[in-house]
Parts: C-alpha cells; sequence; structure tokens
C-alpha cells in the first residue's frame, strides 16, 4: 500500500517554488514568512492558561496576552498552513511515516532529549534576535535587509561549529 | 492598483502557509538528516534552496518596484540591532545542530510523521518560556546594543539595488559550481544525498 517514496525536488526547484511563494506573500501582506512569531503567541497563551497571574505580571508576556488572541494573528493561520502543506506533501509523495530522525548513532532516549533542548534553545535565541530562520533568514534577506544577513552568519557560524563537533553521532 | 494587497486576513495566512510548508517538505527539509548534513557540508541543498527562495523573492521586489506596481515603504524591513541579531542567529543556529530543526522546519518534520520534530517544537515553547521569565535581566542588554543605521545591504555598503542583486547571484552561481565540482571529486557525497530523502528510521 505504500509504494516507493517519491524523490524530492531539485533544490533549485524547491528554493524557486519557496521564492514565489515568499514573494505572493508580500504581495498579498506587505511581509513576509515567519515561524517564531506563532510559537511565542503559543508560550504565551498556554502560561497564561498554566499560571494566569505570574504571566499577566511578567514584563515579556503580560502585555502579549493582556488583549490578544492567537487566533487574532496572521501568522497563527499562516503556520496551520505551513503543517496543512507539508502534511499533503507528505502524504502525496508516500514520505508520511511515523518516525524518529536525528543523530542516527544515539538511542532513541538520547535523540529526543536532544531534540527538546535543541529546540529551547533555538527559542530563545528566535526571541533574543526577535526572528527565526524563517522570518530573519530567508524573509529578511529576501528585502536585503541587513538582519536577515547577520542572521545567517550566525545562523551558519554556529550551526557549522556545533555540527562538525557533532558529526561523530550521524552516520 | 499597487501592491502589497493588505490582506492579513486568515485566508492569506493559510494560502502563504501551504505553500511555504508545500515547498520545505518537497525540498527534504523535514529531515533533521537532511537539515543537518548541510552544516557538516555534505549536502548543500539547504543553501542552494535558501539562496534561489532568497533571490527569486528579492528580485521580484525589485522588479515590482521598479515598475512602479509596488510600495517600498509598505514593505517591512525587520530592524537591525548588531549583537541580538547576530546571537540569536547563533541560538537558532546551535539550536540546528543540536535538535536538528529551526522553528519552521519543526513543524514540517511532525507533519511527516517525525517524533523529533514534536519534541523540538515542544522545546521551543520551552525556551520562549525561559526567556520571558529572564527578560527582565536581560532586556538592558539587548536594548544597549543598537544596530548599525544601514537596515538594508544597498544602504550598508552604498550599493544599488540592481548591484547587490546581482553579487549575490554570483555567489550562489559560485557556491553551485564549487559544490558540483566537489561531489564530484567525492563519490560518498551522492550517495549521503540519496539517503536524505528516505525516511530515517534506524
Amino acid at each position: 500500500m505504500t509504494p516507493q517514496p517519491r524523490p524530492l525536488w531539485n533544490p533549485y526547484l524547491a528554493g524557486l517554488v519557496l521564492g514565489l511563494g515568499l514573494l505572493l506573500t508580500f504581495v498579498l501582506t506587505g511581509h513576509g514568512l515567519g515561524a517564531s512569531g506563532f510559537t511565542t503567541a503559543l508560550a504565551a497563551s498556554a502560561s497564561k492558561t498554566l499560571a494566569p497571574s505570574a504571566t499577566a505580571a511578567n514584563a515579556y508576556f503580560g502585555p502579549m496576552t493582556a488583549s490578544h488572541n492567537p487566533l487574532d494573528s496572521w501568522i497563527t493561520w499562516e503556520v496551520i498552513g505551513l503543517a496543512l502543506g507539508a502534511l499533503a506533501s507528505a502524504v502525496f509523495a508516500g514520505r508520511f511515516r511515523l518516525s524518529l530522525d536525528g543523530p542516527s548513532r544515539l538511542p532513541r532516549a538520547r535523540r529526543l532529549a536532544l531534540a527538546l533542548v535543541g529546540g529551547a534553545v533555538s527559542g530563545f535565541g528566535a526571541r533574543v534576535s526577535l526572528g527565526c530562520t524563517s522570518g530573519l533568514g530567508l524573509s529578511g534577506s529576501a528585502v536585503l535587509a541587513t538582519a536577515g544577513f547577520l542572521f545567517l552568519i550566525g545562523f551558519f557560524g554556529a550551526g557549522v561549529g556545533i555540527g562538525l563537533l557533532m558529526k561523530r553521532y550521524w552516520q | 492598483m499597487t501592491f502589497p494587497l493588505g490582506y492579513t486576513g486568515v485566508v492569506s495566512g493559510l494560502v502563504s502557509g501551504l505553500i511555504f510548508g508545500y515547498a520545505l517538505e518537497n525540498a527534504g527539509f523535514a529531515s533533521a538528516c537532511k537539515l543537518t548534513a548541510q552544516l557538516r557540508f555534505q549536502d548543500w541543498a539547504v543553501f542552494k534552496v535558501m539562496f534561489t527562495a532568497i533571490l527569486v523573492s528579492a528580485t521580484g521586489l525589485y522588479l515590482l518596484q521598479a515598475l512602479g506596481l509596488m510600495s517600498a515603504s509598505d514593505i517591512y524591513i525587520p530592524t537591525v540591532f548588531l549583537w541580538a541579531t547576530l546571537l540569536g542567529g547563533v541560538g537558532v543556529g546551535a539550536g540546528m545542530s543540536i535538535g536538528g530543526y529551526c522553528p519552521g522546519t519543526s513543524v514540517v518534520a511532525f507533519c511527516s510523521g517525525r517524533l523529533d520534530g514534536l519534541m523540538f517544537f515542544l522545546g521551543l515553547v520551552l525556551g520562549t518560556v525561559v526567556f520571558a521569565g529572564a527578560y527582565d535581566w536581560l532586556k538592558p542588554m539587548l536594548e544597549a546594543l543598537p544596530g548599525p543605521q544601514a537596515q538594508t545591504l544597498p544602504q550598508l555598503l552604498h550599493l544599488p539595488t540592481w548591484a547587490v542583486l546581482a553579487i549575490l547571484f554570483l555567489v550562489a552561481i559560485a557556491v553551485g559550481r564549487m559544490t558540483r565540482r566537489a561531489s564530484d571529486a567525492m563519490p560518498a557525497s551522492p550517495a549521503t544525498a540519496a539517503r536524505g530523502p528516505m525516511p530515517q528510521g534506524s
């Protein structure tokens, strides 16, 4: 029932489609694509549900949750679209499969732990820079913003440095 | 009619996101193996996809503005803060080399069935809560380090936009040719690339 998964797109074709989608986003809205804006709103909402008074008193989450519903944000719908688009693509191409990716030479529990730690470092970093690879690296660089290219320098510098240190854990 | 249209509702969010997710998954960006192979210089697909997308979009925006169809002042340019932007990039880069993803690609990974993508996503929420908890302490540092005045590369380099685009095109072509030669020389590379698209379960 699951035949051989279809091959990935050529990187230049994928870049062309991604670039045209990003251009369409600018034409429609005046801004680019993003991701960490949504996880920030989600973290603020979760914090409000679990600890309402501490969240209201917090200097970062307080103003964010006072009058703001994530469902009113463009980026919430964009990330829902992102999830649905990725799901559709994975299913159509026969690539959807429950699995565990990551450094294949490590046991499963440690791979999951590394994913959680990496996510936390990434989430913290994206708040320091006010954007992530989508919002700054891709969309910022597409408007030739200094911030976009500066972000990418830090991103690839740290990524390559730590990536080479972790090389032995991958196949 | 001039662009942007100012459509910031549900439909434009869904349409933009659908194309974004469809392209990222077809590029192979649902796999931590594929994404981090770029950081180990074993697979140049991430660089090629990102750089092509940036060039296509930047050229399109330039042409729309040159033809008078788009008002440049209505296009959002993120503000640069020298240390905050750079160090935030360091954090997101470190996060990818440790956890395999970045915020957007963790969603793509999870939606293709990868459980480490979900863990990374939960980590993002956790890291954001830690940031919010430390915000009073961090805020003076983040704001004490304002960025350069030049908000765009043409301003920073004192070059016209078309010249900056031409330089970026040359960089893309040079990297494309160099990495093609590298993969010809090393027979191990195509095998690594071919392994990328397969779901990694082992």
